[in-house]
Order: structure tokens, then sequence, then C-alpha cells
């Protein structure tokens, strides 16, 4: 299990607001009558997404409220689930993944990269508080090894200097293309395609 | 190598593009009233005689787990759940799927929907997969919009809706109960069984849960017949599969090939080779990292299907190929893993919760020479306590990986840490003292 712990700082009040309640109202119609606490995970997500990417504890009370359930219930979906980010990570987070088919890629230069142009410590907010990094377990994209995801783009086939342009964009403000950064196409093996060559051919 | 005709996923790479239009050219879509016409029965026979075995790991046979929901729709509704939660390290061939071939998944869930009469199909996607699984649900949108879903879905007088419900990075909620928690919308913990899910499951209803290849791949094998899918491979290892090939090897890539394919060839020809060659290769594991690892010297005629890999008592799980050359440290490699599963344990049975800790904290010092001898039996016996020992299958994932370096790399082990226990050695690591042994020096 992982620890997690909410926020010292927290917001006294948390409210959708219009484009999240209507997302969140058509979120609940996708479950059966009376089950629409299946939908605190999605709503969490949103309330994440509307609060600079992470979920206060005024949030969950509010989602508690919206979903008729009780407030605990809501809290234990929060701190169970580790996307949910519990105190402030900043505009642009950073997840490096470090599971072992990165890791023998050389995630560890990413990591590196994160530190010199982020933060020196994992979870600690950049100088101008708009940036974190953090290592996280397999995101699932192995074959683009080392990758790293920032908010909900993937970035693959990633090295230390690659990394550091990234960071460096984001920083600025810019927003890097998301996808392979050695230019090739999805997963398919690089110059060394035996399979379906017609249709590539095509 | 597998014919081209006869792979399932031909826009695998996405050379043709996922939409609607050129999946129907791929031919998804082109006669599914044909094949509901034909009956429930007719399906779960076809799927049976396929022996088409489930992707998301286990392998149970799908026609047999179809087969177990009740024939007749009682008071309670029935519902379709597709597993993609995909988390397992090594294992990233459901992305594609979603992104990709979108519209055989949802074909096949009309199929399987149908098969097993459910009017509500969700799709368990992993939350890190936020944009794929936009993807999947423009695929959706526009099904809906041909009339492929919804009421009279594609002509075949059966209603169906599909609903995306995305995870939030737990890898236990691939476990099938921890899955359907998730979307009750509790902590992802797993159930009990029995009851199995296709009688209680989902909201306490009768519930089929697929993976997202397994669903896949049902309406090429409908079409082409069960017969064609089991003539691939061999007797109960039959078909075509997705393999991810990552780590240290030149072209990491996915391609869809025949079971029982040799692993050097998938290594070889599909993924450039090991880096630094063959001579340079140290072990592989074979199925996600939740299965043993085995070492180079059995890798030479290894071939990947269930049934053969158990017989090295590991096993093909996902599929997912790691490979690991001589320039990694072997144990430093389980180490992480072992901090992977520490890191997902539910926290519901104290062996796993505890024990993944245990297991970590334990490789990763005998990575860096930090364990005393007799600890190395102590890993051993540790994993035997977890695994068989929980609720779900958890137990045996996270201890399998460190049973089989045990197995093949105890010398390794042994050669790094050679002192004897902590006391006679006077090391001061007071958390690591064995109270009984200071007594009776004392």
């Amino acid at each position: 299990m992982s620890l997690r712990r909410p926020a010292k700082n927290q917001p006294e009040n948390f409210e959708f607001n219009a484009s999240s309640l209507e997302a969140a109202k058509s979120i609940v119609a996708k479950y059966p009558e009376g089950k629409q606490q299946s939908a605190v995970m999605a709503l969490l997500y949103l309330a994440q997404k509307q609060n600079d990417n992470w979920i206060p504890l005024a949030a969950m009370k509010h989602i508690a409220k919206f979903l008729d359930m009780p407030y605990i219930k809501v809290y234990e979906v929060a701190t169970f689930y580790s996307m949910y980010n519990l105190s402030p990570v900043g505009k642009y987070f950073v997840q490096v993944c470090t599971t072992t088919p990165c890791m023998i890629r050389g995630a560890n230069k990413l990591v590196e990269a994160c530190k010199e142009k982020i933060s020196e410590h994992e979870s600690a907010l950049s100088n101008d508080k708009n940036c974190s990094w953090m290592e996280v377990e397999c995101l699932g994209a192995c074959v683009n090894a080392p990758m790293m995801q920032i908010n909900d783009d993937y970035y693959e086939d990633l090295d230390k200097e690659k990394t550091l342009k990234i960071l460096d964009k984001i920083l600025n403000g810019e927003k890097p293309t998301p996808g392979s950064y050695r230019g090739r196409i999805n997963n398919e093996p690089e110059n060394n395609r035996k399979t379906l060559m017609d249709l590539k051919n095509a | 190598m597998l014919k081209d005709q006869d792979r399932i996923f031909q826009n695998l790479y996405n050379d043709l593009g996922p939409d609607l239009t050129s999946s129907q050219k791929r031919g998804d879509w082109v006669n599914t009233k044909e094949i509901t016409d034909k009956g429930r029965d007719w399906i779960i026979n076809e799927i049976k005689d396929s022996q088409l075995r489930g992707r998301g790991g286990a392998g149970f046979p799908t026609g047999l787990k179809w087969s177990f929901a009740p024939k007749e729709v009682g008071s309670r509704p029935h519902y379709l759940v597709i597993n993609g939660d995909e988390s397992e390290p090594g294992t990233c061939k459901d992305r594609d799927i979603l992104r990709f071939e979108p519209h055989k998944l949802i074909e096949g869930c009309l199929i399987a929907s149908y098969a097993i009469q459910a009017h509500v199909c969700y799709i368990y996607i992993r939350g890190e997969y936020f944009v794929d699984g936009q993807k999947l649900q423009a695929a959706i949108d526009e099904a809906y919009e041909k009339k492929l879903l919804g009421k009279n879905a594609a002509g075949t007088g059966w209603d169906l809706d599909i609903y995306i419900h995305y995870g939030a990075g737990a890898y236990i909620c691939g476990e099938e109960t921890a899955l359907l928690e998730s979307i009750e919308g509790k902590k992802g913990q797993p159930r009990l069984k029995p009851p199995f899910p296709a009688l209680i499951g989902l909201y306490g209803c009768p519930t089929i849960i697929n993976n997202v290849e397994t669903i896949a791949v049902v309406p090429t094998i409908l079409r082409r017949g069960g017969k064609w899918f089991a003539s691939l491979g061999r007797e109960k290892n039959t078909g075509t599969k997705i393999f991810c090939i990552s780590g240290n090897v030149n072209n990491p890539c996915n391609v869809e090939e025949e079971m029982n394919i040799p692993l050097k060839e998938l290594i070889e020809v599909h993924a450039g080779g090991v880096i630094g060659g063959w001579d340079n290769l140290q072990a592989v594991i074979p199925g996600g990292s939740s299965m043993p690892l085995i070492p180079k010297d059995k890798c030479e005629t290894l071939t990947m299907d269930f049934d053969s890999l158990m017989a090295e008592k590991s096993g093909l799980g996902t599929a997912g190929v790691v490979v690991i050359n001589k320039d990694q440290d072997i144990i430093k490699c389980m180490a992480r893993i072992a901090r992977f599963y520490k890191h997902e344990s539910c926290g519901q049975c104290t062996p796993c919760r505890e024990g993944s800790g245990w297991m970590w904290r334990m490789l990763e010092r005998m990575a860096k020479g930090e364990a005393s001898k007799d600890e190395i039996d102590m890993l051993g016996d540790v994993t035997k306590q977890i695994e068989g020992h929980t609720i779900c299958a958890f137990g045996e994932g996270s201890s399998w990986p460190v049973q089989g370096l045990l197995r093949h790399f105890k010398d390794e082990i042994k050669k790094r840490n050679k002192f004897d226990p902590i006391v006679k050695e006077n090391k001061n690591i007071p958390y690591l003292v064995d109270q009984h042994l200071l007594d009776k020096n004392a």
C-alpha cells in the first residue's frame, strides 16, 4: 500500500462550476437508478481537473452531498486510488514510470532530468509553483520505455536530453507534442517491421 | 511466422485509421446480424470450439465462462464488463486495441452481450489511458450515430448501451471482483469467491467479465469459424495473441503472433534481437511481471503458450515479454518489481499487505549485499506464506516473481550476501536484530 495524506492547507469551499456540473450529471446518468455512487470516481476526477490537478477535502464533501452518500466513503475512494492528488501538484504534473521495463531502459535518467529542472525532491513544487514530478508504477506503455506522463498525455521513447527539452517547454508554458520522441510510429518495431507490410506500403 | 491474412488486428500499427469506415473495410460490422441470427447456443459453442482462452492473464476458457451466465434473465439484469485495466508491468496490448481497433472491441461487446443476454456493458479503462479512452469514446459515439449501438443495435434486434468507466491508478482493479467494486464506487478490494460474478456480480446481478483482447477477437472467430482459430497454435492453446516485447531488445514492439511461437523467434525476428547479442541475454519474464522469470538456457527452446510455460513453472499471463540482458542487475530488477507489488497491494489481507513490503525490503538489501546468508531461505519462506493465503491472486502474483528469482538465481544472491546472521557480526542495525538470538548471546 502507499501512504497518502491530504494537504494541510485546505480551501474552505468547493463547488462544481457550470461545465463540471453538466458533465457530472451526464456521468451519473450512465449508471442504474439508485446506483449513483458508481459515479464517485469520475466526479473526483472532474473535481481534480477543475481544481488545478488536486482534490481538496471540501470537494469530497461536495461530491458526497451531490451523490447522496456518506463523506467517509468518498474519502475512502479518494485516498485509495493513487491518481487522485490530495495536495497541490501544480498545473503540469509529471509522472515518470520507473517500474522494471522502464527502469532497465534508463528511467533513472528521466528522474535525474526532473530533479534538475523541476525540483530536488519528488512531489515538491517547482520554484514557480507550476510543476511537480513523481515516480509512479507502470503506466502501461512498456514497449515505448522509458516514458513519462504529463497531465493526460504520454511522452514515449525518451532519454535524458529529450526529457530536458520537454521539461523546458512546459516550464515555459508551452505544450510539447505527445507521443514517441524517436519518431517511430505507434508500437511498431522500428526499422524492423516484418508484419502487415502490404498495409504499411499501401 | 503467422501469415498476414490470419492476423486479427490488421490495424495494430494504425496504418489504416481507427474510424468506422476503414474498420468496415477491414470487415468489422459487416454481417453482425447474420452472426446473432444463428443464436446464443451457436455463438457459445463456436467460441468453445475455437478453444479461446481469456487473454487477461489467467487463461480461463471463454466459451465456458459465457455458459455460466444464467440461461433465463430473472428479476436481475445481466451485465457485461470489459476489463481494460491493463497495468501489469510489461503489458501494453489493450491500449493499442482501444486506440486503433475500437470497433472490433465494440462489435465484440455487442455479440458477447447478446450471447449472455446483457443490455448494458461497462468498459473499465485504467485512468492513465484517458486519451486512449477518449478515442474509444469517439468510436462508441460513431457507432451510436450509425445505429450500431442503442436500440436494435446493428439491426440485430438486441438493445445495448456501452459506457466507459475510468479507473484511477489501482493495479488491483484488474482483478475482476475488485473491478466490480470499483465500478460500484468503492475501494478496489477484491471480493471473496464464491459466489462467482457470473451469478452475483455487478450490483449483485449476473456479470460476465472479459479482457479487452478476448472480446475483440470474438467477431473474427465467429466470421471465420472456431475451427480456423483452433487450427492456429496447438491443442488448448489456440489462436493468435498480441505479444508485447519490451526491455533490452533492439526494437521493442507489439506484434500479433500465433500461440506456441518460439520465444527466440519473437525476440530475434520481431524485436530485432537482444541488445548485445543473444549471448548477452540473462533472463526473460515471459508474461508480465507476476510470472516467474526464465533463465537464458531455457529460453533457447521455449515456446510461448499457456501450458508449455506452465511446465516451466512460469506462465503466459498477459504475454508481456520483458527481456533482461546481462548489463542489468537481476536482483535489482526483481526488487523493483517487488516494490511495485508493495505499492499496489490493496491492503485487505494481512499476508499480502505486510509480506509484499517485507519482500521488497529484503530484496533491496540483497541487491546491495546487506542481507545475511539465512535471509535467503527466509525470503523463500515469506513468499510461501503469502501464496495461497490471500483472497485474490495478487498474493501469487507478488510472490511468484521472487520465487522465480530464488529458483534460478540463488547462487547470484548467495555470492553477494555472504555474511552470517547480524548478531554474530555485531552489525549495528537495530531494527533487524533477532531478539531471541540476542538473548542467547547475552
